[in-house]
Formats: structure tokens, C-alpha cells, sequence
């Protein structure tokens, strides 16, 4: 299928000092699909998105949103995107209708095209009622849809979102959730960055999954997790102590495909479960290693994450400066 | 043209609005240079100075172009502390997001710290005109006034700005801040003249360019326009000097900020 290209991103470089928080990075956004960006604090994740929205200049390689090099021609695309930061880049003093009328004049646009935007905005995100409070009496959740109702106040083709849901409740990231689904219905581009799997795998059309500044895996979830293939085994054993001797009694069985040791336990790529597990039990049994915990499953995306980047999604990077 | 003026407008309508909202802080920033260095000070060393020394009809007439100018001073080293704030809770980053010109958020703050500091210094020489104090020079001594404090306050406003811009944490802002104005105030021509200053002080206060906004200021209140004239032209000089300075590091630490 032919589809239209959003955004380009050929051999994105960024530098801080020595750090390369952004390492030769390529990848394409199609028009209409909602892009994700997954991976750990300090991945740089927030440095792509603020190169694609014109706010750093990149250190080499290029960007291109629909067309127009962020670089040369910067002004002319920040008219045609929207933005929602990750922290709450809110006035406190101000109001939400005046945080709306702001950039409505900072986007040029008349008093009258203003209004009427900001009017069914505040419907969307059902702010309506709060729209004349200042935004200091809003809460994390009502703060949150002001952002996207700033985000979405220029009617842009393409909104970039900062992790959209990160810090919320339950119902408020399941609103966001259900928002940007309806972008998409309107026919909105939307690029995320994001550390929560179950967003990346449930909302994601395509996903990219960035570790230390480098792309690891590109492409839909469920495509990724069907690459990956077999099943992973996970096992937690009382004896924490040998975990490593059992992990390395483990890797010389047949049909093991790479094993990952944890704090208490083991976790297995297998060709398939059954003829795996015996193999395992027999090892854990000649090693007198009792089992706590032990089940098998079909590739998930946290898996995904850690056959491309070596461990689970949480752990600490070494370097986390984004 | 149109759209550069339709930003400005909107970003300097922001500061307007918050400090209409925060009463009490509106009231004490416009309230206090007089209450307390003028009205409490000023009376409190009416005996203490020697009229021979401060060469003026009493003090506070001598004090009140010190006041003037520390007004400057004061709301001039301020004036980037809302960038501060907005650099690191985000809100800088939404406004640059958007195509406005990149130098409307600045301008917009300079419009705001000139037009309340004016304000300021004309409650400030209202406030002494009750106190008896009648500016020699007239009512065009009073525009002049004002053009020496919005020529001084750009140059202090860009330092601000400039320090908002680079500094890692805020803390290292209010500290540089708190440590820069009161050596300036007390090493300058404010509370006392320079020619009754201890020898090292009065030198050091040569280099301050604080003296030499005084300088013109205060025989536009206390003396006339032939007396004036001659520090009028010099500190005009001197003043473009410092804003072509601090403007160009201003815009240095600006570009550098935003990557």
C-alpha cells in the first residue's frame, strides 16, 4: 500500500558536550498512523521530538515533517503542528480560556476563528465549566486535557505528544487514550514518546523502541511481537543465590533461545514451551533449585523491549540525561 | 507587522493580567521603594546628613533620585525571573513551539519592566513632590528622568534575562541576584555623594553605572537644565554603551538556550 509520508528522520544526530543523546536515528511517520516513540527515561525519546518540533537543531543527520526541513524552514512548520508537552506548561494566574486565547494569538489567528475553536475545544475536552477558573484550581487530569487543548487549538496535521500519560489515573489515561483514537478518526497524524508498554502496544500503529539515542526495533506491535516468535518461559526460584548457575545449566539446552537472569529468577526464549519446560525443570532439579513461580506466554511487548535492548523497560539507564 | 504586534500584545497582556491577580504582590512591588526607602529612610536621616555635604535642601530631595534609579535597578535585575520560571516549568517551550517570532517573548517583557518601572518612578517622584520636593527642570526633567530609567532598565532587564536563560537551577539566580544589588545600591552616588565617600568606595563607584544615572537625575530635580545638562548628554552616552553590551549577551545566552 502507498501510503504518505508525514515525517522523515534520515541519520538524526544529537550531541550535548560529549553526550549523543540522539545517535543516528532514521525513521518514517505515515500521514493518519499514530507513531510511538517507546522506550526508557534518558533514551532520547523527548530530544527526537523536540528536534521534529523545530525547538533543538540537530547536531547532523535531518528531519523533514511534511516536507518542510525543520531546520530551513521551521517557522512554516510550526504552523502546521501541534504540541503537548510532558510537564504541565501551564499559568497558574491564567485561565484555561486564557491559555487558549493566548495562543490563539500567537498563531495569528482573528478574535472570531479563535472563539469558535476555542469553544468546541473546551466542549472536546470538557473543560467548559472550568474554562473561566484560573488553572491553578485544576487538577493533574484537568491540566492535562487543557495541554491537548492547546496542542490542538492551530487544528494541526500533526500533534506531537510528550508522554501524554504519564502521572494519571486510571479514567484519565484511558480519556487521553480514547482522544487520541478519535485524532486519528478525524484523520490527525500523531507522533507520542512513551515508557508504558501497555500505551505503546494498545494505541500504537507503529512504534519504534529507542534505547541510549539508537533505534532497536521499528514497526507495528504486532508485527514485532509475531518476529520475535516462540514463547518466554519465567521462572522464580527460592535459592536467588543461583540463579546464575542455573541460567548457565539453561543455556546449553536444546531449544532454549537466550536466557535473561532477574533478581529472583530466569526469563526464557524458547522455541516452543513444551519442549523447553522438562529441559528447565530438569536443570533446576539437578541444581536442587526449588520453584516458586513458573509459567510461559506468547511474546509481549515488554519482551519485545528486552530481546532488542537486554533488559526489561524500568531498570535505570547508566546515563539518563534527556 | 500586523502579526508581530498581535504577539507582543498578547505576551505582554499575560504579565498585566498575572500581576493584576496577585493583589498583594502588585501592591508591594508598586508600594515599596517609597515606603521605605523614601518615606523611612529619607526622614529617618534628615538630621544625620550634613547639608553642606549632600548640597540639597534637605534629604529626601537628595534622596530621591538615588531611589529613582534603585527602582531601575531593582525591577531591571527582576525582570527575567518569570522567564526563569517559564524556561523551567515548560511554558517557554510551548510559546517557542509556535511560529511566533523569535524575539516577541523578550520584547514583550521589556514593554512590561519599562512601562511598570515608569509608573513606578512617577508614584516615586509623586511621592517625594508631597514631601516638598519640586523637580527643578519641570515637566520635561520628569520625561528626561524617565528616559535615563527605561535606557538603564533595558541594559539590567537583558543581564536578567540573560542570567534566566543560563542559569541550571534557580537557586543560583536569586543568589547572584541577591548578591549583585545591594553592593550596587551602597557603592553609588544613591544615599550618599560621591565626593563624602571613603576614597576606596568612591572610586569603585566611579565604574558603577548606577552613579552616573544619579548624577543626571538628581540636579534634574534639585538644580536646572545647566547643571544637568552636561551629566544628561554623558550618561545618554554611556547608557547606549551598556544596552548595546548587555543586549548582545543577551541574545547570545537567548540562542544559546534554545538549542
Amino acid at each position: 500500500m502507498d501510503r504518505a509520508t508525514a515525517i522523515t528522520v534520515s541519520h538524526l544526530c544529537k550531541t550535548y558536550d560529549s553526550h549523543k543523546a540522539v545517535d543516528d536515528l532514521s525513521f518514517h511517520v505515515y500521514a493518519g498512523e499514530i507513531f510511538g516513540l517507546l522506550g526508557p527515561n534518558g533514551a532520547g525519546k523527548s530530544t527526537t521530538l523536540r528536534v521534529l518540533i523545530t525547538l533543538l537543531h540537530p547536531t547532523s543527520g535531518t528531519a523533514t515533517v511534511l516536507g518542510h526541513d525543520t531546520v530551513r524552514e521551521s517557522d512554516l512548520v510550526r504552523t502546521l503542528i501541534g504540541y503537548v508537552p510532558q510537564e504541565r506548561a501551564i499559568d497558574r494566574f491564567l485561565t484555561g480560556r486564557e491559555h487558549l486565547e493566548l495562543l490563539g494569538a500567537l498563531y495569528h489567528l482573528t478574535k472570531e476563528v479563535a472563539a469558535k475553536r476555542i469553544a468546541e475545544l473546551l466542549r472536546l475536552v470538557e473543560l467548559e465549566a472550568h474554562a473561566d477558573r484560573p488553572a491553578k484550581t485544576y487538577s493533574g487530569g484537568m491540566k492535562r486535557k487543557l495541554d491537548i487543548a492547546c496542542g490542538l487549538l492551530p487544528d494541526p496535521k500533526i500533534l506531537f505528544l510528550d508522554e501524554p500519560t504519564l502521572g494519571l489515573d486510571v479514567q484519565s489515561r484511558l480519556r487521553i487514550w480514547e482522544y487520541v483514537r478519535m485524532l486519528k478518526t478525524r484523520g490527525m497524524t500523531v507522533v507520542m514518546t512513551t515508557n508504558y508498554l501497555d500505551e505503546a502496544d494498545q494505541l500504537c500503529d507503529r512504534l519504534a523502541i529507542i534505547d541510549g539515542g539508537k533505534i532497536k526495533a521499528l514497526g507495528a506491535p504486532a508485527e514485532l511481537k509475531i518476529t520475535l516468535g516462540g514463547d518466554i518461559v519465567s521462572l522464580k526460584i527460592k535459592e536467588t543465590a543461583r540463579v546464575g548457575t542455573l541460567a548457565a545449566a539453561v543455556m546449553g539446552q536444546p531449544a532454549i533461545r537466550s536466557v535473561n537472569a532477574t533478581a529472583t529468577g530466569l526469563d526464557i526464549r524458547v522455541e516452543s514451551a513444551e519442549k523447553a519446560i522438562p529441559a528447565i525443570l530438569e536443570a533446576a532439579n539437578r541444581l536442587d533449585c526449588r520453584l516458586e513461580f513458573i509459567d510461559y506466554h506468547r511474546p509481549r511487548l515488554d519482551d519485545v523491549f528486552m530481546a532488542h535492548t537486554g533488559r526489561r523497560i524500568q531498570d535505570e539507564t547508566p546515563n539518563a540525561a534527556e | 507587522m500586523k502579526e508581530y504586534w498581535q504577539e507582543i500584545s498578547a505576551l505582554t497582556m499575560r504579565w498585566v493580567r498575572r500581576l493584576s491577580r496577585e493583589k498583594f504582590s502588585m501592591l508591594f512591588t508598586l508600594v515599596q521603594p517609597m515606603l521605605f526607602w523614601l518615606i523611612f529612610f529619607g526622614n529617618l536621616f534628615q538630621r544625620a546628613a550634613d547639608i553642606q555635604v549632600t548640597q540639597a535642601p534637605n534629604y529626601i530631595s537628595f534622596l530621591a533620585a538615588g531611589v529613582v534609579v534603585m527602582t531601575v535597578l531593582n525591577n531591571g535585575l527582576a525582570g527575567g525571573v518569570d522567564l526563569l520560571f517559564d524556561k523551567e516549568n515548560g511554558f517557554l517551550e510551548r510559546l517557542m513551539s509556535t511560529p511566533i517570532h523569535r524575539s516577541s517573548v523578550i520584547l514583550s517583557r521589556f514593554l512590561f519592566v519599562m512601562t511598570i518601572t515608569s509608573l513606578q518612578v512617577l508614584l516615586i517622584l509623586g511621592v517625594a513632590y508631597l514631601f516638598g520636593v519640586e523637580p527643578a527642570t519641570g515637566l520635561l526633567g520628569i520625561a528626561t528622568i524617565l528616559l535615563i530609567g527605561m535606557m538603564f532598565g533595558v541594559g539590567l532587564t537583558a543581564i536578567s534575562m540573560a542570567m534566566a536563560f543560563s542559569v541550571k537551577s534557580h537557586g543560583d539566580f536569586f543568589s547572584v541576584l541577591g548578591f549583585l544589588s545591594l553592593p550596587m545600591i551602597f557603592l553609588s552616588s544613591a544615599l550618599v555623594p560621591l565626593a563624602a565617600m571613603p576614597g576606596w568606595m568612591s572610586f569603585l563607584a566611579r565604574f558603577n553605572p548606577m552613579t552616573w544615572a544619579i548624577d543626571a537625575v538628581r540636579p534634574l530635580i534639585l538644580s536646572g537644565w545647566s547643571e544637568a545638562l552636561p551629566h544628561v548628554g554623558m550618561v545618554l552616552v554611556v547608557m547606549l554603551a551598556f544596552d548595546i553590551l548587555c543586549l548582545y549577551g543577551g541574545a547570545k545566552a537567548f540562542r544559546r538556550a534554545m538549542g
